[in-house]
């Protein structure tokens, strides 16, 4: 239909995406584009649950409102038995995913990651372990002494399939110099989602924009994480956010959070770059149920979760919360077709 | 301009072209799965007509009283005597709620029983002249028609005295869905009929007193409706050129639940880009924050809006039926909810004289 979309975009391509073609033709492109790869009107959703093991963190990364140092009043760490509780929970509310993180706790022992893999396999089958992002990987090696490596192959080991894509920001050097400077550049994030693929892991890909980024840097992150697709197809969906500067170190430069026309030009023309991730999420749960719905109509053909538990927005003092049913009503109401499905995206059932 | 759904494409060269759209060309509008195909040829129309600019003013409702004869079923404002809640503000009270920075003050309330045609009359003195630069926004053409109802004043004679007093231009209010079916479903048949509402707002055009248009949509009326009643606005603009602005104003359903939920975005955005393109004789769509909600009304301003309404110190009546945007955001925030759409804030009176280009 159109020779538009045919051509890999380049970066000069992007830049004109990003900045100042017609927000609406870019949502319509971004559009055809998601309905050549997915010709349905289905809209997919997974139940899932937020939960974290810690807020103790060495990072202190300027952007969080979540973490707590070591030794703060207001640290806390969760037993294993606490952690399975929560899964548990989640589980009686019928998820299929549990996307668990936390700080980074040099106090926690490698066995301490491993027996919650091994624990909810063996114990909750239905529920997919989507466990630990790549900078928790990354202190787990340095805290037991190991290649990250070697982490990654005992989490297999473990049970564990799929890592969730949180901790990427954005990926450009400058930027994570500035906003995350004890997390380490772009490769740290990059390698662990190489190496994790390599091994047949499927994983996500983040992106928190609304800070201190130019849009070259968010060039970068796509064309890093485009780039890494190439080489493995590891990367099951892409999930934009806006920054959310409540109750962050960052929030004295920057007050606000970007609107949903930003959202939605990043998303559209995220799924435009993006040309070989399958899917593309929908975050009302940073953006709101109404952009939401709205971002189903620019490419978008993923709702995300439930997200029964969260807590990262949360300390932002940022909170939306949402049911089952609801969620088949808004993407009903939307003029889509829901279906539920699992971590990696294969349809558990359509309503 | 190409488009995902092949019919919106006679329209968009009608459109291209300035021919005026037809019914047919309407009730497509809006059956089209194309929401963004439909937004780029609205958008192109508000462009056209304003480039980047989005309007904006400084302003405060003041709702006189929720009394009300009336037991409208979508409303859930009014109170009748003696019930939890009912209030009624005096002269002074009123007078004291329009601050200075104040541009334009809104004031639209319950057909009150038993409040003469003269205390209208003094609260707009009184106001007027307490505060001259403040520019007065007052009484639909539903409480214009009461007045008559009440007090057997012909609305000429209530707007020739009320413009002596004061006001300058009328708000759009009361004309719901124009249609004889949901006046008898929503039990709003004692109120001005389609018919009596434009002819009193052709009435005030005569006399030189600008007005706004609105449409509750969003309930349980269907989209020929809708167009219906945008076509017949068209026609009275066309006979009397006085309206300024089109606000469609999305049913709230916190209160009266004739719908189990809010409209979702999408058909608000298709409501804004459909009226722009009907109303080809309105200078004005607004994007009005309080019933849209901060995302959609900022999303809006690419669908042919090019108005958010105001800062709003005060919104009672939405408030009171549920509307969920938090009361009296600031300039500040008027501002995000334009920029975020690449958008210029521009601040006006309530006549539409520039007042200031943010830029």
């Amino acid at each position: 239909m159109s020779t538009l979309t045919a051509a890999r975009i380049d970066r000069a391509e992007g830049r004109h995406l990003l900045t100042d073609v017609p927000l609406l033709e870019l949502g319509a492109r971004a559009s055809e584009a998601r309905f050549a790869r997915w010709p349905e009107r289905t809209v997919t959703f997974v139940i899932d649950s937020n939960p974290n093991y810690t807020n103790v963190c060495v990072t202190d990364c300027q952007f969080c409102a979540f973490y707590r140092k070591p030794g703060d009043r207001e640290a806390w760490t969760l037993s294993v038995d606490e952690v399975l509780a929560k899964v548990e929970s989640a589980a009686s509310k019928g998820a299929t995913t549990v996307l668990l993180q936390g700080g980074h706790n040099p106090a926690l022992p490698l066995d301490y990651y491993l027996t919650l893999v091994r624990e909810t396999r063996a114990r909750f089958p239905q529920v997919t372990p989507h466990f630990f992002t790549a900078s928790e990987i990354h202190t787990m090696a340095q805290v037991a002494g190991v290649r990250f490596t070697d982490i990654l192959d005992r989490l297999w080991d473990a049970g564990q399939r799929t890592i969730p894509g949180g901790g990427a920001e954005v990926l450009s050097t400058r930027v994570r110099a500035r906003i995350a400077p004890k997390k380490g550049g772009p490769e740290s994030w990059l390698e662990v989602h190489r190496e994790a693929h390599r091994r047949g892991f499927k994983s996500t890909a983040t992106m928190m924009y609304g800070h201190v980024e130019t849009v070259d840097d968010l060039l970068d992150h796509f064309d890093t994480i485009r780039g890494l697709q190439d080489e493995f197809g590891g990367f099951t969906a892409f999930v934009p956010w806006s920054f959310k500067p409540g109750n962050t170190l960052l929030e004295k430069w920057i007050k606000q959070y970007k609107g949903p026309n930003t959202y939605l030009r990043v998303l559209a023309a995220a799924r435009l770059y993006l040309d070989n991730f399958p899917h593309v999420q929908a975050s009302w749960f940073s953006e709101g149920k109404a952009t939401g719905q709205v971002a189903l109509h620019f490419g978008a053909d993923d709702w995300g979760g439930t997200l029964f538990e969260e807590n990262v927005h949360r300390a932002a003092e940022y909170v939306n919360t949402i049911s089952v049913d609801e969620i088949v009503t808004l993407i009903r109401e939307a003029g889509f077709t829901p279906a539920q499905r699992t971590t990696e995206y294969e349809i558990v059932r359509v309503y | 301009m190409r488009f995902a759904d092949s019919r919106l494409e006679p329209i968009w060269d009608k459109v291209r072209m300035k021919e005026r759209l037809s019914r047919e060309d309407g009730l497509t509008l809006f059956e089209v799965d194309d929401l963004l195909g439909l937004g780029q040829i609205a958008d192109h129309v508000k462009s056209r007509r304003e480039g980047d600019r989005v309007y904006f003013v400084i302003n405060r409702h003041v709702t006189p009283t929720n009394l009300c004869v009336l037991s409208c079923a979508f409303c859930g404002f009014a109170r009748k005597p003696g019930q939890d809640g009912a209030y009624e503000h005096t002269i002074e009270d009123m007078v004291a709620m329009v601050k200075e920075e104040t541009r334009e003050v809104h004031i639209v309330g319950g057909h009150h029983p038993e409040w003469p045609f003269e205390y209208y009359e003094r609260m707009i003195q009184a106001i007027h002249s307490a505060h001259p630069d403040v520019q007065i926004k007052a009484f639909t053409a539903a409480e214009i028609d009461y007045f008559w109802r009440r007090w057997k004043i012909e609305p000429k004679d209530a707007l020739s005295r009320l413009k002596a007093a004061g006001l300058q231009s009328m708000p759009g209010g009361g004309a719901e869905i124009f249609s004889a079916r949901l006046a008898r479903l929503l039990k709003y048949t004692g109120k001005a009929d389609p018919d009596r509402w434009c002819e009193i707002h052709g009435i005030a055009h005569a006399l030189g007193i600008k007005t706004n248009a609105t449409m509750l949509y969003g309930h349980v009326e269907t989209l020929a409706e809708r167009v219906d009643h945008l076509l017949r606005l068209r026609e009275q603009q066309d006979t009397s050129g006085g309206f300024v602005t089109f606000v469609p104003l999305a049913y709230q359903t916190a209160t009266t639940k004739l719908v189990a939920r809010q409209t979702p975005p999408a058909d608000s955005l298709r409501t804004i880009a459909v009226s722009r393109l009907l109303l080809d004789n309105f200078p004005h769509i607004e994007a009005y924050w309080v019933t849209l909600g901060e995302e959609t009304a900022s999303i809006a301003l690419h669908f042919g809006a090019d108005d958010v309404n105001g800062t709003l110190e005060d919104e009672r009546i939405q408030h009171l039926s549920g509307a969920k945007t938090p009361a009296g955001v600031a300039r500040e925030q008027l501002f995000r909810m334009i920029r975020d759409a690449g958008k210029i804030p521009v601040e006006r009176d309530a006549l539409y004289n520039v007042v200031k280009v943010w830029a």
